[in-house]
């Protein structure tokens, strides 16, 4: 079908392309990418489902506002390159966005054809174009403006820290990232594991970023290594941009929960990823909890749950558990995951609240003593609230348990940098228009501010931040030369 | 990569390292400590940083060859280097002038006391060391321990030198002489650690000891190194490493050290995972 002579009655009757994916019982033993993208083919014919509304309201529903309706349009003609680079102007991790966003909450929810049919799969197209450009395209170098002289300072190497430092490079100024760990990345190198989200792509942007002239220092932890003041007394930084993700892992706090077996998700999702410890003891020295034959439960419905059951079968579990305790509508993990989770074997056993770990007298963990429930009335969140069902309590046998209920603020920045406000939950406080702290040429964004959320708003925060900063940067230059 | 100054050894499988890390030599204080990796796929782990020279940008570590990673840290000579060090992590010691203040070591943890006791003894301290090991050979830092204490003491196990016995029999003794002690650093393994905890809690000594839960990344993120104080979870890379003794959970720190074991054991043998093996 012609991308231009099409009704959209005719773009409507076409059904949504699905994503080639693997086969579950093969991927389920693998560490390899679930999902094997989009072919031209597909990709256009899934174009062709946009109607190309005037007022696009899918914009809208991106946090960083990708133009959407004009980057299909290109891919529909076959202009991948071009709607590639349309996409680049709002998001400079689309490869990873594409991947990891929450669609279906954000621009797939927006969506008008959605009401009546499923959705444009708009996430599908933005990852299938961005795989295109690096594999087919001449890596294109953004314009980057002549020296400012001006020197900024980027925290931690998330998604926040990255897009921030992009943004501020392409100004002109001289930035510098910090990163605490041995990697580059953030979450997407430690957290989300490589069958989502593989590390080369995270590393080839990061590869662009090297290239337009940002430098990175790895294996310095901001607050003990050197002060945010010393950055900027001592070192010459004029602004610094705080985006060192959320911090130490939740426990639930009942009985058990200190016998060994029982973990956080993040220890174990760092281990496998970042220490690649799925390929130990040959490539790599970090050990994993062996899980093979082994009942492995997950507590928690969220993205990290998701991946660290996943990972706990691929590691050869026997049997795989998510245990929460609401129904499925209330998990906040992607709908995806959750999709790809079952199809993979995961037991997903819903309204279950555990109780107490037990052990044996090593003090090793055998199972969990968990009560059923059932939803009452909506909480504050709105949310219907679990109430446990009396006398339904049961015990499951267990070798390892993760706890995935999600993280508090990483307590560092505030214990080295008294100056800057901080919430009761720990978070930074700032003027959500600039992203400005209570320091002065102080900004921060993305889990350190918001609490964990998601890989766009921390990038939205990142360059939120980035064009403070610019204009701050750039106001004192221009008083300056006048002076 | 970060060079290897110097490498000499202490005692049998006991090492001193010097390497080039100017961020770290110029920031770091007593108590605090780096994590290292020896190569690209090696274990990040964590070792305490013994003393720092900020004018060269080198720190000194004392490494004590226990598995595959420390081994393969031993093995390296001057002029190599290693993949990754990141650090001073972890909060400083408390230090301030107690009076008198005893600093008890064993094996390696004599290593991890030693920059600890020259801040007490900086501090104005009256400071007394027992530092213990297995035999003779094993002692370290003999020199070095006499230098910051007023008073030295070393104990043996099987009495080949110093005081025959345990570095708690030798407190006990210091207890019950009628010395007034009012400040104790434990480091070293963990029964050791507990023992003495026992022994000055019925005096109500101030004890303090520095914990070496499993760690991974030691910034905060993982929540590996949780241990339980007071009946609260704390995170010993932030909170600590050091902690009351007193109020320390030492049997639950003892299991969950144990977690990898038959994952270690392999590793170091060099074993394949072509067969399940045994666990617990
Ligand atoms: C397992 C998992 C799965 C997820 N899945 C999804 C998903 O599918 N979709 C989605 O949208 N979101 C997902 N998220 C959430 C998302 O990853 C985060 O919201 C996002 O990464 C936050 O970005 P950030 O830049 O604020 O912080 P981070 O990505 O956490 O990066 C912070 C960086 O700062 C470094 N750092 C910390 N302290 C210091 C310091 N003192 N000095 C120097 N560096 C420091 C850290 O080492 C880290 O590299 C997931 C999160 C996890 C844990
Ligand atoms: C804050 C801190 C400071 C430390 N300072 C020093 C030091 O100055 N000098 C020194 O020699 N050692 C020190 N250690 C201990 C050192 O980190 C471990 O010996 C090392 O990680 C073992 O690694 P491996 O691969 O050689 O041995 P593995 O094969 O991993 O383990 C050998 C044995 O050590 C135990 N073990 C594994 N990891 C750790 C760990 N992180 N901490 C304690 N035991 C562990 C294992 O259960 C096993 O019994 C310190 C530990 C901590 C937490
Ligand atoms: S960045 Fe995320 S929300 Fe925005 S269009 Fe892409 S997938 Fe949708
Ligand atoms: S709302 Fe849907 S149909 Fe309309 S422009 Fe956006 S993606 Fe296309
Ligand atoms: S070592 Fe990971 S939180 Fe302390």
């Amino acid at each position: 079908m012609d991308a231009k002579h099409i009704t959209n009655k005719e773009r409507m009757a076409i059904p949504r392309q699905p994503m080639p994916a693997q086969d579950p019982n093969v991927r389920n033993r693998n560490f390899k990418e679930v999902n094997l993208g989009y072919t031209p083919e597909l990709a256009m014919q899934e174009a062709l489902r946009c109607i190309q509304c005037k007022d696009p309201v899918c914009i809208q529903g991106c946090p960083v506002n990708i133009k959407i309706d004009e980057f299909i349009q290109l891919v529909a003609e076959g202009d991948f390159l071009g709607a590639a680079r349309k996409v680049k102007e709002d998001n400079v991790l689309p490869a990873v966005c594409g991947r990891v966003c929450p669609q279906e909450d954000q621009c797939e929810k927006a969506c008008i054809i959605g009401k009546k049919h499923q959705p444009v799969a708009i996430g599908n197209l933005e990852r299938f174009v961005a795989d295109w450009e690096r594999e087919h395209g001449e890596p294109e170098m953004p314009e980057v403006k002549p020296p400012t002289g001006r020197k900024v300072a980027v925290i931690g190497s998330g998604p926040a820290g990255l897009s921030c430092a992009n943004d501020l490079i392409r100004q002109g100024h001289e930035v510098v990232v910090f990163e605490a760990l041995h990697e580059l990345g953030g979450v997407l190198m430690y957290g989300v594991p490589e069958f989502r989200l593989p590390k080369e792509i995270v590393r080839q942007e990061i590869e662009g970023l090297k290239q337009m002239g940002v430098r990175f220092q790895t294996d310095v932890v901001v607050g003990r290594s050197v002060t945010i003041d010393e950055l900027i007394e001592d070192e010459g930084f004029n602004a610094v941009f705080i985006g060192v993700g959320a911090g130490l892992p939740w426990f639930m706090g009942i009985p058990g929960e200190n016998l060994v077996g029982v973990l956080a998700a993040n220890e174990f999702l760092t281990r496998v990823n970042l220490m690649k410890a799925y390929d130990f003891p040959e490539g790599s020295d970090t050990p994993v909890f062996d899980c093979r034959g082994k009942n492995v439960a997950v507590f928690g419905g969220g993205n990290t749950a998701m991946d660290a059951v996943r990972t706990a079968k691929r590691l050869g579990a026997e049997h795989a558990y998510i245990i929460y305790r609401r129904s499925e509508a209330e998990m906040p993990a992607r709908a995806e995951e959750i999709h790809h989770a079952k199809e993979e074997g995961i037991e997903f056993l819903l309204l279950m609240n555990p109780l107490e770990f037990l052990g044996d007298d090593k003090h090793w963990l055998t199972g969990v003593k968990c009560i059923k429930m059932e939803l009452g009335e909506p909480d504050d969140s709105g949310r219907r609230r679990p109430v446990p069902i009396e006398g339904s309590e049961f015990t499951l046998p267990l070798d390892m348990a993760i706890i995935s209920i999600g993280n508090g603020s990483n307590p560092l920045i505030k214990q080295t940098t008294p100056d800057i406000e901080v919430s009761r939950r720990e978070t930074i406080v700032v003027d959500v228009n600039t992203m400005a702290t209570s320091k002065e040429n102080v900004y921060a964004g993305g889990d350190i501010v918001t609490g964990g959320a998601t890989v766009i708003l921390a990038m939205g925060a990142g360059r939120t931040a980035a064009k403070a900063i610019n204009e701050k940067l750039m106001g004192t230059a221009a008083s300056h030369d006048e002076w | 990569m970060y060079r290897i100054v110097s490498s000499i050894f202490l005692a049998e499988n006991i090492k001193k390292i010097e390497i080039e890390a100017p961020r770290i030599a110029k920031k770091r204080k007593a108590g605090q400590f780096v994590m290292l990796r020896v190569t690209d796929h090696g274990e990040r782990i964590p070792l305490t940083i013994a003393g720092s020279d900020p004018e060269k940008g080198t720190i000194t570590l004392i490494v004590q060859g226990m598995g595959k990673s420390t081994r393969a840290l031993n093995l390296l000579e001057a002029g190599s280097s290693i993949a990754d060090i990141v650090g001073p992590l972890g909060t400083p010691s408390h230090i301030e002038n107690f009076g008198t203040a005893v600093s008890i070591g064993g094996g390696v943890g004599t290593a991890i006391a030693y920059p600890t006791a020259i801040a007490l003894k900086e501090a104005g301290n009256h400071v007394i060391t027992i530092n213990g090991a297995r035999s003779k050979d094993l002692v370290i830092l003999e020199r070095e321990m006499q230098e910051v204490s007023d008073e030295a003491y070393i104990t043996t196990d099987d009495g080949s030198y110093g005081y025959h016995g345990f570095v708690t029999q030798k407190l006990q003794e210091l207890i019950d002489s009628g010395r007034k002690i009012d400040f104790v650093l434990a480091i070293g393994p963990i029964p050791m650690m507990k023992a003495v905890a026992e022994v000055t809690r019925p005096y109500g000594i101030k004890t303090v000891v520095s914990l070496n839960p499993i760690m991974v990344d030691g910034t905060g993120m993982c929540g590996g190194c949780r241990v339980t104080v007071d009946g609260e979870i704390k995170f010993a890379c932030v909170d600590g490493p050091e902690f009351d003794a007193h109020k320390v959970d030492f049997t639950n720190l003892a299991d969950r050290n144990r977690i990898y074991l038959s994952e270690e054991k392999e590793s170091s043998s060099g074993e394949h995972r072509c067969h399940l093996h045994q666990q617990k």
